[in-house]
């Protein structure tokens, strides 16, 4: 069925229309559409429809090395890149059974955590302009020009770092990144107050939030979505601490979760999650081993032996799985990415049934999505 | 009527539209120069000294555009919006009385003529999003129908408490009853209503939902209507649609200066003039565009909910009230 | 409610009791031309636990297609969540494996359930009423791999071009 006579037959069912929310929309921040079945401003149905970005990542893991295979991940989802590096890297090395010296791994999560607050920070930014709030956007912006140049110091550029290598981290943290990096935790902090009494305490956002877009536990269950989603729904899963990955079992940090499951609930459990971030961040600093950051012996044709195996990290945005198939040659036989956008993308269906428009952009707005990531 | 009267009013008329384009222009310039303000960011610099001339670059940019009428619309309405939406604001300013003497036509009925064009406005904007042909606009039409309905209603309930308070129509009238020292606006009128600052209140929430100002701007919500009714606008048609927006928030302050603030009146009763009455509208033109960029847009039933639930039932129970103090002390 | 992994293992074991054995198959693909020696070895049993730090899961089940639809109620029974549907094609074996993966959101449990289907017959019953969240994930495998989710409601393609006929994660896939 071509879209056209989809969008004709919506047409004549009665007094409801078809309106295309994208590929091209302010709503949808990349090229998502979404087919809106409309009954006034309520929403009949809303079909997600996806791939105009997709470039077939998985295929192109089976066509390169185990090794340039790395940069694809930093492309996926390009606002929290150190994770899906992370997941990759950790997959190989424990196909191949390599261990990444500590001090490496307290890099990676140091690296990893400020990569998620300035991925929180730009959904901070993009959810209120969603919800017609400009100004905070600005302000989210300058504050994550500040990671940015800190991890871009450090790893030479700004979105997609390819940082991680398979058996450390490719080069040794300086003593600017680790002052700088202090003086952004000592900057943050004071700032997200400002944040609760700029925004989150402002009326009319409340009213947009509180009690809209419910998604219930047992809802995230049966699609699989994860990360602030599931969490903004009573259930305190967090892959740092189910399966405890890197150097996170070391780090004492809480997993906020609220019970509402409404778009406030989303929106508080990542303002806190950024509050946890730099609370690893500070102790990950302390704690900081001295040592190589590259585990010696590591072959530069690596040929990880045959078999399956899966690694599981907490993105920005929720679980993210890769699974990878090796059959002992230099390029992998399978690469498998389990997205976090993705499947929490796949509720919105259901959940946005019977919702008015500008209700049903805020549910959007607090899944956030990123769509390299659902399209990969 | 003199000889001289038809070239008074051409005079006038011609004075108004400099006053709305000039406006409208470095309204714009302001409102792009404070929003940067707002977020920590220069805004505009290229074009001229601190961007002075950016409003005259973007005018050139939308006149060479081209006037594009999409496939399927009605033509002649899609046209005539642009127009439509523009008189009302030219016509209800020719009553304004800048001052005592700089006032185009002063009549006995300016209050109501202001309120009877501007409700054109309403139809205008309607039209745009009816005769483009686009789902978007016709939701947006439908919106701003619905929503410039449930704001007339409390508008006009306090302009009645006001009427009443005042009566007479005569805007100039009004405001020689404000003269003397400030606590003689009518935004301080106890006497007359324990309530009138809340009365302005109500007032200037209504204006910003009038004239379609966040937190209000349901007709445009670009995160959901990407334009609303503009969409399918290019070019100047949609510059005259961006000038009306500004022309209307213009007659709009100054319609509350004059009714709540005393118009051309001084705070301090002596050296009153056009100064006091241009300071005061632009403080609170200020207001609007500063509550722009504070706020996020409100959703669209909560915006009939505060009309219906709130506004309303305010606005009348303070007429009932001034009813009733100017009874029992008069 | 189970409390324990090997609790799970035991159902599972249980589930597929009276199943024809599977036939042995080697876990991993020995492509043509390969070494002998370099697919892994191959598992004991059908229902394995496994070392989650060498694995990335905990348990590890295979079992016929046609049993999926009861080892997804089984997952569901217990509170699982779906994790992901996908699929690898074993060209040399002439097989697909559908690779279904689930996690718990209260406990750190990690399943891992296969099912091998004939690669020019690829279909088995899909998991989409069970678990809805499985309904985007077979539609791209179906589109990726050909594998063909019996009852699925909707079995078009989700990230290719609608009109896509190819599957572009076969390994005989030539663009």
């Amino acid at each position: 069925m071509s879209a056209l006579s989809a969008l004709s037959s919506g047409e004549t069912k009665g007094e409801t229309f078809v309106i295309n929310v994208g590929p091209q929309h302010p709503a949808t921040h990349g090229v998502l559409r979404l087919k809106m079945t409309m009954d006034g401003e309520y929403i009949t149905r809303a079909e997600p429809v996806c791939g105009y970005i997709h470039r077939m990542h998985e295929k192109m893991g089976e066509n390169r090395t185990w090794a340039q295979f790395l940069p694809n991940t930093g492309r996926i989802d390009y606002l929290a890149a150190m994770a899906y590096s992370h997941a990759y890297v950790g997959a190989v090395e424990r196909a191949a059974g390599i261990a990444a010296p500590p001090r490496a791994e307290y890099i990676r999560v140091i690296t990893s955590e400020l990569n998620r607050i300035s991925s929180h920070l730009v959904w901070f930014g993009a959810f209120l302009l969603d919800l017609g709030g400009f100004t905070p956007l600005l302000y989210a912006f300058d504050d994550r020009e500040k990671i940015l140049d800190i991890l871009e110091a450090l790893t030479g550029s700004r979105l997609t770092y390819s940082y991680y290598r398979f058996g450390g981290v490719c080069n040794d943290v300086d003593d600017d990144f680790i002052r700088g990096t202090r003086e952004f935790v000592a900057f943050m902090r004071p700032r997200m107050k400002m944040y609760h009494s700029l925004v989150t305490d402002n009326i009319i956002l409340r009213k947009r939030l509180i009690g809209i877009g419910v998604i219930s536990a047992e809802m995230c269950r049966q699609y699989g979505a994860t990360g602030p989603v599931i969490r903004g729904s009573g259930v305190g899963y967090d892959v740092r601490k189910s399966e405890p990955y890197s150097v996170y079992r070391d780090l004492d940090f809480d997993v906020p979760v609220y019970p509402e499951g409404d778009c406030m609930a989303r929106y508080l459990v990542r303002m806190e999650e950024m509050v946890q971030s730099l609370r690893i961040i500070e102790q990950a600093l302390d704690k900081l081993p001295a040592g190589p950051v590259m585990a010696s012996g590591v072959p530069r044709t690596l040929k990880p032996p045959a078999g399956d195996c899966c690694f599981a990290v907490e993105a920005a945005r929720g679980r993210l799985l890769v699974r990878i198939v090796s059959d002992n040659k230099e390029m992998p036989y399978r690469v498998r990415l389990r997205t976090p956008s993705f499947c929490n993308l796949s509720l919105y269906e259901e959940a946005s049934q019977g919702m008015m428009l500008p209700d049903a952009l805020a549910l959007l707005g607090s899944l956030d999505l990123v769509i390299p990531d659902i399209d990969r | 009527m003199s000889i001289i009267e038809p070239f008074r009013l051409l005079l006038f008329l011609v004075g108004i539209m400099a006053f709305v384009g000039l406006n409208a222009a470095y309204l714009v310039w302001v409102e792009r120069k404070g929003a940067a303000r707002f977020q920590r960011r220069p805004g505009p610099t290229e074009v001229g000294y601190g961007g002075l001339l950016q409003p005259i670059a973007d005018g050139i940019k939308l006149l060479s555009k081209q006037l594009h009428v999409p496939p399927g619309a009605d033509g002649v309405l899609f046209r005539a919006a642009p127009l439509l939406v523009m008189i009302p604001a030219m016509i209800g300013l020719a009553v304004v009385p800048f001052s005592e003497s700089l006032v185009a036509r002063d009549t006995n009925v300016g209050l109501l003529m202001i309120f009877a064009f501007g409700s054109i406005n309403v139809m205008a904007i309607m039209l745009s999003g009816w005769s483009s042909r686009n789902k978007y606009a016709i939701i947006s039409a439908a919106r701003i129908v619905s929503q410039d309905v449930a704001y007339e209603i409390p508008m006009l309930l306090v302009v009645v408490t006001m009427l009443m308070a005042t009566g007479t129509m005569n805007l100039n009238e009004i405001v020689q009853q404000q003269a003397g020292w400030f606590w003689r606006w009518n935004i301080f009128r106890l006497d007359v209503n324990p309530l009138m600052p809340l009365t302005f209140i109500i007032f200037f929430v209504c204006m910003l939902a009038e004239t379609n100002r966040a937190p209000f701007d349901m007709a445009e919500a670009e995160s959901e209507l990407v334009a609303g009714a503009f969409t399918e606008y290019a070019g100047m048609g949609f510059g005259v649609f961006f000038i009306a927006e500004y022309a209307n928030i213009i007659l709009g302050c100054a319609f509350a200066t004059i009714l709540f603030l005393g118009g051309w009146q001084s705070p301090f009763g002596v050296w009153s003039g056009v100064f006091w009455f241009l300071l005061k509208m632009y403080v609170l033109v200020f207001t609007v565009i500063w509550v722009r960029w504070t706020f996020p847009r409100t959703q669209f039933y909560n915006l009939l909910n505060l009309s219906w639930k709130l506004l309303i039932p305010i606005s009348l129970s303070t007429l009932i009230l001034t009813a009733v103090v100017m009874k029992v002390l008069k | 409610m189970i409390s324990s992994l090997q609790e799970l293992a035991d159902q599972f074991n249980k589930l597929i009791a009276q199943d024809v054995p599977l036939p042995t198959t080697p876990a991993v693909p020995v492509a043509a031309g390969a070494q002998v020696g370099t697919a892994a070895p191959e598992p004991a049993s059908p229902v394995q636990l496994t070392d989650h730090a060498a694995k990335g899961f905990h348990l590890d089940v295979r079992l016929r297609p046609e049993r999926v639809v009861a080892a997804a109620t089984l997952m569901d029974e217990n509170g699982f969540a779906i994790d992901a549907v996908t699929g690898v094609d074993w060209m040399a074996e002439g097989q697909m494996e559908v690779v279904y993966d689930f996690f718990h959101p209260a406990h750190a449990w990690r399943v891992v359930v296969r099912a091998r289907v004939p690669r020019e017959k690829p279909e088995l019953p899909t998991i989409s009423e069970i678990y809805p969240g499985a309904n985007w994930h077979e539609r791209e495998t179906h589109e990726f791999f050909g594998i063909v989710f019996l009852g699925h409601p909707n079995l078009t393609p989700l990230l290719l071009p609608e009109d896509a006929t190819y599957h572009p994660l076969r390994k005989d896939f030539k663009a």
